[in-house]
């Protein structure tokens, strides 16, 4: 009895130790408050500079809700975890960054850690920003720090207890964490590693295209880089030689899909990636793209596949043609009167408002999430290709009548097996409850 | 919410819920009745307007999708009905009934400027997702294929004969259909 008393005791004591030691490691001070910058002060080559790089990492798009104001904050993000808001990044004072140093800033952005003192949540990708190199955050302060002050405070995050203590963040950061800048690789060109720079930096594409652990960290190795990852109720395709659309991803597609929002080849950019190419990649200048794209080819084996374009896309406008055989098919049907009119293209090639749909990886996808989001939701003309929208079939069709629709263009457009339970990812899709 | 675009090339503001679908604000806000509904779900065609110069189910568009576009119906494809397939149309004489001819036209409109010569499959490939209970879809074809050559200037191989046999005789091809 005595012996187990003892036990306990030290076990305790081990626990205790442990937590201070912890809490001293995990502990970040203030930094000191410091009275707004004027405007004036910031060189304008510097704000511009800033500007071209918020755009890379299109700090906009989450410290924008639709209809608010620019960097304001208050964006919902949903997680697994409770929602998450993306906070006010405008130079007011009391609500915003207003009175962060850049040495604050550049804490922030590199470990992860607020003015105050307090860790941030990784929805903020600074496993990221990291990488960005002390210069660029330096241009990116002065930025933000010229944008228009706006008071406002974003709503409280629904992370419920212990989740929300932030001191608990530190050890999420132990696990999965690593600071440091970006280091070249020395083999590979200039251009690469610029690509490689904004890709895996300021751009965060692994943030959405990498798969995320139980503890919603991004999966570590080569197999899961940009490996394709459910997120926000849509699929982010994979980044890597698993895409599954029929004609490789060159640079060159890589590079005119993220200028403009969508190519003949591959179709239009929606869901999360519109604002990836609207407030991002739409605004670089077009050396910046081409390094991304050059950057993100080299990963995905364009380079290594012998693809006929012409015989690929030249055998999808054959698949997508109706004939006898399928009548009767309540999908076709549907397809024929609802979807033709817009998805066919003649014979000399498709469109590029004609998205040809068995070109899409929407539609040779593992799942067909993005397929549905797109037939229910629709496009909106602000979305991917400038000027290009979809009707929400959402509004008038069943969701057997969308899923037939679903399971008869992966019938006729792939030779993969089909996909299980449509109906059910209807409804999920429908009813918003994804994540 | 408000939604703001140009209709016609005018100015508009809609002061509607966001899933409001387009048609009802170009019939009930705006008073263009030319726009038809037909079915409410697109799948008839009868609602088709051009948005951004692509032709769209006005019924099935909730209007938030179209903040900022620019939406033309048929009231707008031309000034004084001048359009090759408005012509083309009085030159067939179409319609029976016309309740889906606004649609028609608009779809056909939109597929000139995509596909300038039409094959016949390619104009069954584009047009099937417009309805017409009539049967008008002869003279339909045959129309689009006269105001394609009106357009491009170019007589597809295809359309040839049929094109001049309509031109010679419109009322006879109204038999036939």
């Amino acid at each position: 009895m005595r012996r187990v008393a003892r036990g306990l005791a030290v076990l305790f004591g081990v626990v205790v130790l442990g937590l201070v030691v912890f809490t001293i490691w995990a502990w970040r001070a203030a930094i000191a408050p410091i009275a707004p910058p004027a405007a004036a002060s910031f060189d304008a080559a510097l704000v511009a500079k800033g500007q071209k790089l918020a755009d890379a990492g299109y700090c906009l798009t989450c410290h924008t809700p639709p209809k608010g104001k620019p960097y304001a904050g208050g964006l919902p993000m949903v997680t697994a975890f409770g929602t998450i808001y993306s906070t006010n990044i405008t130079p007011d004072p009391a609500t915003g960054i207003g009175n962060w140093s850049l040495e604050a800033f550049t804490r922030a952005l590199h470990e992860g850690v607020a003015r105050d003192g307090s860790h941030l949540f990784p929805a903020f990708p600074y496993d990221h920003f990291t990488k960005v190199s002390d210069d660029d955050v330096k241009a990116l302060y002065a930025f933000m720090m010229t944008r228009p002050a706006v008071a406002q405070t974003a709503p409280a995050n629904t992370v419920p207890f212990p989740l929300d203590v932030r001191l608990l963040q530190a050890g999420w950061k132990l696990l999965y964490f690593k600071e440091g800048r970006f280091q070249p690789t020395t083999q590979q060109s200039a251009e690469w590693n610029r690509g490689a720079y904004l890709a895996e930096g300021l751009s965060h594409c692994g943030a959405c295209h990498t798969p995320r652990n139980a503890l919603g960290a991004e999966k570590k190795g080569a197999d899961a880089h940009l490996a394709g990852a459910a997120i926000d109720g849509w699929f982010a395709p994979a980044l890597t030689a698993a895409n599954t659309a029929p004609v490789p991803w060159s640079a060159a597609e890589l590079h005119d899909y993220l200028r403009n929002g969508g190519t003949p080849y591959h179709g239009v950019a929606a869901g999360p990636m519109s604002n990836v190419v609207r407030q991002g990649y739409a605004l670089l200048e077009d050396a910046d793209v081409n390094a991304v794209a050059a950057y993100i080819a080299s990963g995905n084996g364009a380079a290594d596949r012998q693809a006929d374009v012409g015989q690929i896309v030249g055998d999808e406008i054959a698949r997508s043609r109706y004939d006898a055989s399928q009548a009767g098919d309540h999908g076709a049907s549907l397809y024929t009167s609802a979807c033709a009119a817009c998805h066919y293209n003649p014979t000399s090639g498709p469109q590029l408002a004609r998205p040809e749909l068995g070109l899409k990886s929407s539609v040779s996808a593992p799942d067909p999430t993005n397929l549905v989001q797109v037939i229910l939701h629709g496009i909106s003309v602000k979305d991917g290709l400038p000027g290009t929208m979809m009707p929400a079939f959402g509004a008038g069709l069943s969701d057997d009548d969308v899923a037939a629709i679903a399971d008869y263009l992966r019938k006729s457009r792939t030779s993969l097996p089909p996909w299980t339970d449509v109906p059910g990812v209807v409804a999920k899709v429908r009813s918003g409850k994804i994540t | 919410m408000t939604t703001t675009f140009t209709l016609n090339g005018q100015p508009m503001t809609a002061a509607v819920p966001d899933d409001t679908p387009l048609l009802w604000v170009i019939r009930e806000t705006a008073h263009l009745t030319g726009t038809k509904f037909g079915c409410g779900i697109g799948m008839c065609g009868a609602c088709t307007v051009h948005i951004e110069g692509r032709a769209t189910r006005s019924c099935i568009t909730p209007v938030s999708l179209v903040d900022g576009a620019a939406i033309t119906t048929i009231e707008g494809l031309s000034a004084d009905n001048s359009h090759p397939l408005q012509k083309a149309w009085v030159a067939c004489q179409v319609p029976q009934c016309g309740y889906c001819q606004s649609g028609q036209i608009m779809q056909a409109a939109a597929m000139l400027k995509d596909i300038p010569q039409p094959s016949d499959a390619d104009i069954d490939g584009v047009m099937s997702g417009n309805l017409c209970r009539c049967m008008a879809y002869v003279r339909i074809r045959t129309a689009i294929k006269i105001a394609a050559v009106e357009m491009h200037g170019v007589v597809p191989p295809a359309a040839a004969a049929s094109a001049a046999a309509a031109t010679a005789s419109a009322p006879e091809v109204a038999k036939h259909a």
